[in-house]
């Protein structure tokens, strides 16, 4: 078990700095001059100089990506004399445009991104499996056929379109205030307005999301329904809700791990549609606004880089518990 | 003292889009406790599906099941065919228990045998999940693996084909059922192995004093361990007697066509082993009259083409030797000689 763990987070750390060098490569064959962006309509020459070289983008790109590295492990400053200013370590670099520590900005936007994906989960997981539980037990019958429409319609319609839809319905009715959710809320000091913030932009990420759950959860319950194991099942004299239960869903579920485990941790890197439509200020907004707007490489750098940590380590995690739900991938 | 199972003109079919599946026509025989009675025939003669009937583990909505299955239990008979689902259900596992062709996947893969078992034994007993693994132990022991009390713990890929066999048995013996159905439990297995198992079915079935059904396509297998036979074709027995007799006397020519298919020690000679031609009819569209009469060379004996217009019954043409035949008694001493040797 020790040498398999050492194993993968060795290769976590190998796969997380594969796709920061890229970043840093993409980034310095970008055409935009970062430096030239800092000053707008003041810019001369020789700002634009002075400033690319207060952000470090004066020297060369293996430089800047060494600077980068260390940078996560000590505290790092930019620029001299009074104009010197710094962030501490774990730091991901100092935002371009809004002129602050990266890592900051993530501390700010990550609770919003969890909160959002954490909700939403447990909701997309609940309404997916219950719902293709009941299409597998009811084959052929309505609601089955009710199940099959639910799928089409959460995975052939867009999430903005969803999002869009939900948002213009939760204005009309005064369900939401999109200005008041625009900021941070806490669910320990406000559950109320916690719960108030997020149950919309919940319900839009869980339709969307679940229909494939179901699909996948009525065909695996239907496929193991058939299997050997369960017709012995039945054959000891187990009743349909103890073979159901304990038998069927085991077997039928525990493929449903790896999915949405990935499925999570894609999540948790930022919902770009939903937060932009619901105006929550999570880890979505943050990434795109800086790739679309402000050209700001440490903020695209670290959005992306906690993006794969995410997608990595959640894969490993997966790993282990499916260990844990099937005996036969613990011998092996 | 009445046979422990009497199933009486027990038929299955089921609906298809092609047309009515007629898996199961009019089946009956009785078991007795302490005796075995083996149901031979080919894939789609309709063994199975008559003893998953019995065991009440059809779908009552998707299957057209007529008939009686009547089990004498101390309690009075319980005809399992017309008995509500959950009456039946009742009765599975504790009065009669059912092992499978593949022992690979007939248990489940994420539990251990221990769990697997000590479930079986929870449904009909009072007592704490310990007691149930030390009586799991108990029998794993009696069925001959080796250090149980370790091999409770393990799952069922770390049993090899034979083992979870032996672990099928175990768990179909949890509750001391009356009547177990072998369903071709030696099938999947290599030869060794298939003796030994059916060693241990004789075995189990002296020590629990129960009713066996074996289920087989196999003669040899019948033989050895069978003390009566139904020999069964396109969903209809053909010949019904006890263990010798088949043997001995085959009174069907599909039985002789069978016993001729297979090689022996006892025959001197090198003659060649011969096979039955054609193949077994489709369950939708049965030939009128006799079912095998499309296989069967002995058919010209029959006077006005009777097996191609009527059904024949199932006959007791020697003391309590039933067979579907149009040949008679004399006809059939000829067919059996020339052919087979048998004697």
């Amino acid at each position: 078990m020790l040498k398999f763990l050492a194993k993968r987070v060795s290769a976590t750390i190998i796969v997380i700095t594969l796709i920061s060098i890229s970043v840093f490569m993409i980034f310095s064959f970008l055409p935009m001059d970062p430096a030239a962006l800092t000053c707008g309509k003041a810019c001369s020459p020789v700002i634009i100089e002075a400033n690319r070289h207060r952000l470090g983008l004066d020297v060369s790109v293996p430089v800047q990506y060494g600077r980068f590295v260390k940078g996560l492990f000590v505290d790092r400053s930019w620029g001299e004399g009074a104009a010197q200013f710094s962030c501490p370590a774990p730091g991901f670099g100092y935002s371009f445009n809004r002129h602050q520590c990266v890592t900051e900005l993530i501390a700010e936007a990550f609770p919003v991104t969890f909160s959002l994906a954490v909700g939403s989960f447990i909701l997309w997981m609940l309404l997916g499996i219950s719902l293709g539980i009941v299409a597998a037990k009811k084959q052929g019958k309505w609601q089955d056929k009710f199940a099959t429409g639910f799928v089409v319609a959460g995975v052939s319609l867009p999430v903005f379109v969803t999002a869009l839809l939900t948002f213009i319905f939760g204005i009309k009715l005064k369900l939401i205030n999109p200005i008041e959710m625009g900021r941070w809320v806490s669910p320990f000091t406000d559950p109320v307005g916690w719960l108030k913030t997020y149950y919309l932009p919940w319900i839009v990420l869980a339709l969307f999301s679940s229909a494939a759950y179901t699909r996948f959860t009525r065909s695996n319950v239907i496929e193991t329904s058939s299997e050997d194991y369960i017709r012995t099942a039945r054959a000891k004299g187990l009743s349909e809700k103890v073979i159901l239960r304990k038998h069927t869903l085991r077997a039928a579920l525990a493929p449903l791990l790896t999915i949405a485990g990935i499925d999570f941790a894609v999540l948790l890197g930022g919902a770009i549609f939903t937060e932009t439509i619901f105006n929550l200020p999570g880890l979505g907004r943050l990434s795109i606004r800086a790739v679309q707007i402000d050209y700001d490489l440490p903020v695209i750098l670290a959005t992306t880089m906690l993006a794969a940590t995410f997608v990595v380590v959640m894969n490993l995690i997966v790993d282990i518990l499916y260990a844990y739900l099937d005996p036969r991938v613990r011998v092996g | 003292m009445k046979p422990f199972l009497e199933v009486k003109n027990l038929s299955v079919s089921f609906p298809t889009e092609d047309g009515l599946v007629r898996a199961s026509d009019g089946i009956s025989f009785t078991v007795s406790r302490g005796e075995t009675l083996a149901v031979v025939g080919e894939s789609g003669s309709g063994k199975s599906v008559t003893s998953l009937a019995v065991m009440g583990l059809h779908n009552r909505k998707s299957t057209n099941i007529s008939g009686e299955a009547i089990l004498n239990l101390p309690t009075g008979p319980v005809d399992t065919i017309s008995a509500p689902s959950e009456v039946v259900r009742k009765l599975r596992g504790k009065s009669m228990a059912m092992i499978f062709q593949d022992p690979m996947s007939a248990l489940h893969p994420y539990y251990t045998i221990g769990n697997q078992m000590g479930e079986a034994w929870g449904l009909y007993n009072e007592g704490s999940k310990a007691d149930g693994i030390k009586r799991a132990v108990e029998l794993l022991d009696l069925v001959g693996i080796p250090d149980a009390a370790k091999r409770v713990k393990e799952y069922p890929h770390q049993f090899s084909g034979g083992m979870r066999q032996r672990v099928m048995i175990a768990m179909a013996l949890m509750n001391n059922p009356s009547l177990l159905i072998a369903d071709e439990p030696t099938t999947a297995l290599d030869v060794t192995i298939q003796s030994q198992i059916l060693q241990l079915l004789r075995d189990m079935q002296k020590e629990f004093n129960m009713a066996v059904i074996l289920i087989t396509h196999d003669l040899g297998v019948v033989a050895e361990v069978a003390d009566r036979v139904c020999v069964m074709y396109a969903g209809k027995i053909v010949e019904q007697s006890n263990i010798d007799d088949v043997y001995y006397q085959p009174d069907h020519p599909y039985t002789i066509g069978l016993l001729n298919s297979i090689p022996r020690v006892d025959r001197l000679g090198d003659h060649r082993l011969q096979a039955i031609p054609g193949q077994p009819p489709s369950l939708i569209s049965l030939p009128p009259g006799c079912s095998f009469r499309p296989r069967c060379a002995h058919a010209r004996l029959v006077p006005n083409n009777r097996c191609a217009t009527d059904v024949p019954n199932l006959d007791e043409k020697l003391p309590a030797h039933f067979s579907r035949c149009h040949l008679t008694e004399s006809q059939l001493v000829q067919v059996r000689t020339p052919t087979g040797g048998l004697i």
